[in-house]
């Protein structure tokens, strides 16, 4: 048996600021050079159980511990955060927010500054660590100038230059695009097996991070182990689908097609899941399963001719672009970090002006409008709700804008009414926002755009950082709001978004547009998949195992299936 | 949009400096623009400093926009002093050239209008340097050299990190203030005064509240990384000094000694034209 490197025992922990106990009675034991993945939907404690091995628990976040936990065979209790750091490095789950440095050699370094390393050794460490990460030839460059994956890298490094024991991952994937989140994974993998090192990854992109082994995945729920065990032996339960974790989706179908999934199927992993028991009744399934309804045409909405756009001279953001939105369509914009994917949502909404196209709003030329005026065409939803929200209660944030433009008293009160119904937020009008969770702040700023009642709204990532259930719920809401007639424009990393919920999507890359297409036929080509950052869904592969010629008819008709089946969830 | 106040990466000789040579100048040279009243040495100074600027590479353009917000307190300031003190440039020179009467004790002298003008000058010799300052000196660098010059690490390294956000809420401070204008916040002239500072509101509380979160994560990134745990820390990013550094030095303090020395050699802080 290998050592112990930490182990829970009856460890529970209440913040300060909770009424609840977040983890409850909580025994866990990883062993030396494991690879764990812990998962559990939002609010199930996984976060906390990162924060109570990193030492942010008790340290920076106060509450009462019961119970013990000992890192590396030692109390945690005596060990302070510095002490920690020696056997714990933490990447984060902000990418960006977690740069202390401004170069990444200095970043790198900063552990070893910390501890008085002359510069000389430091320096020598530096470049002996980056190269474990294929860094080594960035060491002058801003940090703010690497890609996702690259920040990825960085961030890794920083903590390896401490030769520490264990490494702890907070939602790495979480502001990734598909394809860096895959490459993460791979170097996390990598990283494991060259140095040997105890590995534990909080995240709820569970099919992401099987596409390399774990050992073990543990599933917390309302604080709780809910279960703690293999990839194989775990997903042949109906544990993932009680808490709400997406399981992967090849699983799903097959689950769909009331096949049952042993542990001796291997299903961990697509390559290794043996499908030959199912094919059969999969294949049944695929006849018999609904193909969604085909798209309406309808009048075009929102145009954009020819469109260029830059911050800085020569240095194009966007260029050439002309894409139409039809009333009533749900569309996906998609595509690396840094394609020009937000540039171009805030020129559709005139947060900026192009320097030269027209953009067109029911026939009419809208270029010129001011940002007030094209906001009662296209409203615009950040990614941060916090960025949107400054008042007190509910209702007051969702009246603001109606209140500033001078709608009299009795409109707007019956518009912010109704505002607050469609979206399921009346109950609540009066509540403190500041008392609302990440999700539901999400709704008010909704609100807040959907008063104004422009007849498109964008919506920067609507979903990233939110579990199965709140995912489906927001998407949901969202598609109400498009069957009410309003074109809905998103623009995501998630890829599953992408296939479930918008027919069409557009692919940007390097300040065009490279694709604009079936959210299927976009998926299928592996020359898009490839350019974009993109990643094909494992449906297509389980279509080709199970030899099936139309993959996209497959993909088409589980995801009519699947949806169906979620909604079951929200109505209970 | 243009970080405002943030570092500028460039080649220059003025990026070379080591941080310890850029905040020496620095101080050398406000001491030098705020001890004197001397038109000759501002003059002076003025003009160097825009040799200072070719040499940086930075160009104005780049920092217009805070040196125009500067330039219009600049102007407030300078009608504030007539309005409060019309007589202020006949006291100190002892002499009164009147241009022409206004009212009261408020007319035009040709006294009043050479001091405002020096106190006008004196803000352009230090302002946009304090601005080049900021632009050329990596924040990093710069936290080292607070360090080395004996500030405790703590203190250097929290102004180097509020410098180094400064960009980074600018970005955010568009991006909340673009979000606001589109549910119809104005905050132009069309509005009365009370209502502007109520939408300021809207703007300003969000970005609070995301700043508060953005220090919340780089405060457990730090502490996660062992800052804060010794007395002394060492720099990734020191540089030593070398000798452009130490040239750059004394020619400031010779800078610094003449300016006083032609200041304060006549008895007086002030460069009387009118005897």
């Amino acid at each position: 048996m290998k050592k112990p490197v930490i182990e829970f025992q009856n460890f529970s922990f209440q913040y300060h600021s909770q009424a609840e106990p977040t983890l409850k009675n909580i025994n866990l034991t990883i062993h030396e050079g494991e690879k764990v993945l812990i998962c559990g939907p939002s609010g199930s404690g996984k976060s906390t159980i990162g924060h109570c091995i990193n030492g942010l628990v008790p340290y920076s976040y106060k509450g009462d511990i019961s119970g013990t936990l000992k890192i590396m065979g030692k109390d945690a209790e005596r060990l302070n955060l510095f002490d920690r750091a020696k056997m714990v490095g933490t990447v984060l789950q902000d990418t960006d927010g977690q740069f202390i440095s401004l170069t990444v050699g200095e970043d790198i370094a900063f552990a070893l500054e910390n501890d008085c390393v002359p510069q000389d050794e430091m320096k020598q460490i530096v470049k002996e660590v980056s190269s474990l990460v294929a860094m080594e030839h960035y060491l002058q460059q801003s940090v703010h100038h690497l890609s996702g994956g690259q920040m990825q890298r960085v961030a890794i490094a920083g903590v390896l230059v401490n030769d520490v024991d264990i490494l702890l991952f907070d939602e790495p994937l979480a502001s990734l695009d598909p394809a860096t989140g895959e490459h993460v994974v791979q170097l996390i993998a990598e990283l494991q097996k060259k140095m040997n090192k105890t590995v534990v990854i909080i995240e709820h992109r569970l099919e992401d991070v099987l596409s390399y082994p774990v050992d073990r995945i543990i599933v917390l729920d309302d604080g709780e182990v809910v279960a703690d065990m293999e990839p194989d032996e775990l997903l042949a339960t109906d544990i993932l689908e009680r808490v709400h974790i997406r399981e992967p989706l090849y699983l799903k179908a097959a689950k769909y097609a009331n096949c049952k999934i042993q542990r001796e199927m291997r299903p961990a992993h697509i390559d290794t899941f043996q499908v030959e028991a199912c094919k059969e009744p999969l294949i049944s399934w695929f006849h018999h399963a609904e193909l969604p309804p085909p798209p309406r045409e309808d009048e075009p909405i929102l145009e954009l001719d020819n469109i260029s756009f830059y911050y800085e001279p020569n240095k194009f953001s966007l260029k050439n672009i002309s894409l139409s939105f039809k009333k009533g369509e749900m569309v996906s914009i998609v595509g690396q970090n840094g394609a020009g994917k937000s540039t171009l949502s805030k020129l559709m909404c005139g947060f900026e002006r192009p320097q030269s196209g027209k953009i067109f709003y029911g026939g009419n030329d809208v270029t010129g409008d001011s940002i007030a005026e094209r906001s009662l065409r296209v409203g615009m939803v950040l990614q941060n709700p916090n960025h949107m929200l400054s008042k007190h209660t509910i209702f007051e944030e969702v009246a603001f804008g109606l209140e500033l433009r001078g709608v009299p008293e009795k409109e707007r009160m019956e518009r912010v009414h109704d505002t607050l119904r469609i979206c399921g937020l009346y109950p609540y009008r009066n509540w403190p926002i500041s008392a609302l969770s990440f999700g539901q702040k999400k709704r008010v700023a909704i609100a807040a755009i959907l008063v104004l009642e422009p007849e498109v709204i964008i919506l920067d990532e609507p979903t990233a950082g939110q579990d199965l259930l709140h995912y489906t719920e927001i998407m949901e809401f969202l598609l109400s709001l498009n069957q009410r007639g309003k074109t809905i424009i998103m623009v995501t990393h998630d890829m599953h978004l992408m296939l479930e919920y918008t027919p069409r999507a557009i692919v940007i890359d390097h300040g065009q547009v490279l694709a604009d297409d079936s959210a299927i036929n976009i998926l299928s080509d592996p020359d898009i998949v490839q350019k974009a950052n993109l990643k094909e869904t494992s449906l297509f592969t389980l279509a080709e195992r199970l030899g099936i010629e139309e993959k996209r008819e497959f993909v088409a008709r589980f995801i009519a299936f699947d949806k169906e089946e979620k909604k079951k969830w929200l109505h209970y | 949009m243009a970080a405002l106040l943030g570092y500028i990466e460039r080649k220059s000789v003025i990026h070379q400096l080591s941080g310890v040579t850029k905040l020496i100048c620095f101080l050398l040279w406000s001491f030098a623009a705020m001890l004197t009243y001397d038109t000759r040495v501002l003059l002076f100074l003025f003009i160097f400093s825009f040799f200072i600027f070719k040499l940086s590479k930075i160009k104005l353009r780049e920092i217009s926009l805070v040196l125009i917000l500067i330039l219009i307190f600049l102007l407030l300031n300078n009608v504030a002093i007539y309005i409060f003190s019309p007589q202020e440039g006949v006291k100190i020179y002892g002499t009164s050239h009147v241009l022409f009467e206004i009212v009261g004790r408020y007319n035009v002298t040709w006294e009043q209008i050479f001091y405002q003008m020096n106190i006008t000058l004196k803000y352009l010799t230090v302002i946009p340097v304090a601005l080049l300052f900021l632009v050329t000196t990596d924040p990093s660098e710069f936290a080292a050299s607070l360090n080395k010059i004996g500030i405790s690490y703590r203190i250097s390294f929290s102004i180097s990190l509020a410098l180094r956000y400064i960009p980074d809420i600018q970005r955010e401070f568009q991006l909340i203030s673009k979000s606001q204008q589109a549910r119809g916040v104005d905050l132009s002239n069309n509005e009365k005064l009370i209502r502007r500072v109520k939408n300021a509101a809207a703007i300003i509380f969000p970005l609070i509240l995301s700043s508060m979160e953005k220090i919340e994560t780089i405060s457990n990134a730090m502490e996660l990384r062992g800052f804060g745990k010794r007395k002394k820390r060492t720099w990734y990013s020191f540089r030593p000094l070398k000798k452009i550094d130490y040239v750059s030095i004394v020619l400031m303090m010779i800078i610094f000694v003449a300016s006083m020395v032609i200041t304060f050699m006549d008895g007086s802080r002030f460069y009387n034209p009118f005897l």
